[in-house]
């Protein structure tokens, strides 16, 4: 596996809450540099797919992968203490529905306490690479604002900034835009396209059909816990193989062809 | 009249020693009743009965029995059972187990409160355990609980002074025995509640600073 550059390997993968079987048998691999959107119906196991990828949720059955090296699981065989959880989640950066931010701190110390609390990087050189990430989403002169100083566009990309600033292998975001007021939601869309064409690895559960056609590299289209179908973009709305992904398209189709954004 | 305040002063020595053993039993009791409130508090959410049930039991037994009778039964009654406490400890442990129970469900409501989010995403940036609940869970939650833990305070203040009757040296202690001395009632209990008065003040600054922290972070 080592001689691949396969940065995440989901295999077989199931979960379930009681009788509710949210995940069954899901696959999925990303590529170094890849943009996978997951689509599916409100229900589907979106969520829940991303949660168990870092191990929020623990999975019943199946592996995970970070560049080859077992996520949940240690050497002996048994579930991973905290340390080594935290060390390989510190690894995966998490873009959050409804941001998420830490509210007590400023936005750079937002930015800072991971990398420089749970990693142990130098400050100084983590504040340095703070504030460029905060350049780059365009918020430099609110670096000493607190979250709750700033408008659902601006803690967004914060939220994605955050990420970033653990240097993470891969970025999952869980509905990055569906709290964002519609006018908002380009500002993030413009970050996360940036991130895709500097091949940046990411997984990214969306609503946002136009986005997951013309910047995803590959789309999943997950229903009732199963992965349905997986492929590239084009050929999913254009030719989608089942009849529930045909059926979903449909119900978004003004999204896509009306181009909304 | 000002004769009276005269002799108060005279006797300035012994209500600044109660001033000082009130606010020294206050702050000892309120941090140790806030601390112990924080390893009552997940008990009160736990999910097991048992573990629930009793701390649910402890904090309304608490919280309906007047704190007066509480600290006879800590230091005239525990003794019948066999265990003898000086004035202090008695008095300590009286004002620290009563204000465990209030602590602990001041906290529970900011707890439970708190958006569940930013916690996750701490555990999911690699926060765990002790780092973060000290790095995460606890600023917002004291920020939140900042104000309605000043007001208890304020209310540890002032159950303190039941305490003059196990004979503890505290302000209120001081004022009667000045009074009992020179027979100057007014003069004596007005400038206990003065000093007392200043207390709080200084208990209010500290509440509205943290208001202040909180509001910029609203
Ligand atoms: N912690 C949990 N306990 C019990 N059931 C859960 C839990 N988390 C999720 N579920 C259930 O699992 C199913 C899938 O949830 P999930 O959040 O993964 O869906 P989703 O695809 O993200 O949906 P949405 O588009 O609405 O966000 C739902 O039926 C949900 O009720
Ligand atoms: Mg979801």
């Amino acid at each position: 596996m080592a001689e691949t550059n396969k940065v995440l390997d989901v295999a077989g993968v199931s979960k379930r809450f009681g009788a509710n079987e949210v995940l069954s048998d899901v696959s999925l691999q990303v590529d170094k540099g890849e943009t996978v959107c997951v689509l599916g119906p409100s229900g589907s196991g979106k969520s829940t797919l991303l949660r168990c990828i870092n191990w929020l949720e623990r999975p019943d059955a199946g592996q995970i992968y970070l560049n080859g090296e077992r996520v949940g699981i240690n050497n002996a065989g048994i579930v991973m203490g905290d340390r080594d959880l935290s060390k390989i989640r510190t690894r995966i950066g998490m873009v959050f529905q409804h941001f998420a931010l830490w509210p007590h701190l400023t936005v750079l110390q937002n930015l800072m306490e991971a990398p420089v609390q749970v990693q142990r990087r130098p400050k100084a050189e983590v504040r340095d690479e703070a504030l460029a990430l905060l350049a780059k989403v365009g918020l430099s002169e609110k670096c000493d604002a607190f979250p709750a100083r700033l408008s659902g566009g601006q803690k967004q990309r914060v939220g994605v900034a955050r990420a970033l600033a653990m240097r993470p292998d891969l970025l999952l975001f869980d509905e990055p835009t569906s709290a964002l007021d519609p006018e908002l939601v380009g500002e993030v869309l413009v970050v996360m396209r940036e991130l895709a064409h500097e091949g940046m690895t990411m997984v990214i559960v969306t609503h946002e059909m136009a986005f997951a056609r013309d910047a995803a590299t590959r789309v999943l289209f997950l229903d009732r816990g199963k992965a349905v179908e997986t492929g590239s973009p084009e050929k999913f709305f254009s030719n989608p193989e089942t009849e529930r992904a045909r059926q979903f398209i449909q119900r978004y189709a003004g999204d896509v062809a009306g181009g909304r954004r | 009249m000002i004769h009276d305040f005269g002799i108060v002063w005279s006797e300035r020595s012994l209500l600044l020693s109660g001033l000082a053993n009130t606010a020294i039993l206050s702050a000892l009791s309120a941090i140790a009743a806030l601390l112990l409130g924080f390893l009552v508090t997940p008990a009160l959410m736990s999910k097991r009965p048992a573990i629930f049930g009793l701390a649910r039991l402890f904090v309304d037994g608490m919280r309906c029995v007047p704190f007066l009778l509480f600290a006879y039964i800590i230091y005239y009654g525990l003794p019948s059972l066999g265990l003898r406490l000086d004035n202090w400890s008695s008095g300590l442990a009286a004002l620290i187990i009563y204000n465990t129970a209030y602590m602990a469900e001041i906290l529970r409501g900011a707890w439970a409160v708190q958006p569940r989010e930013p916690i996750e995403a701490g555990i999911a940036f690699g926060f765990s355990e002790l780092k973060l609940f000290r790095r995460i869970i606890l600023p917002p939650l004291l920020l939140s609980a900042g104000p309605v833990i000043g007001n208890q305070m304020i209310q540890i203040v002032k159950d303190s002074a039941f305490l003059t009757i196990i004979a503890l040296p505290e302000l209120t202690h001081a004022a009667s025995s000045i009074q009992s001395r020179h027979y100057i009632p007014f003069a004596a209990f007005i400038t206990a509640v003065f000093l007392y008065w200043g207390l709080c003040l200084v208990i209010e600054a500290g509440i509205s600073s943290i208001g202040r922290v909180a509001e910029a972070r609203r």
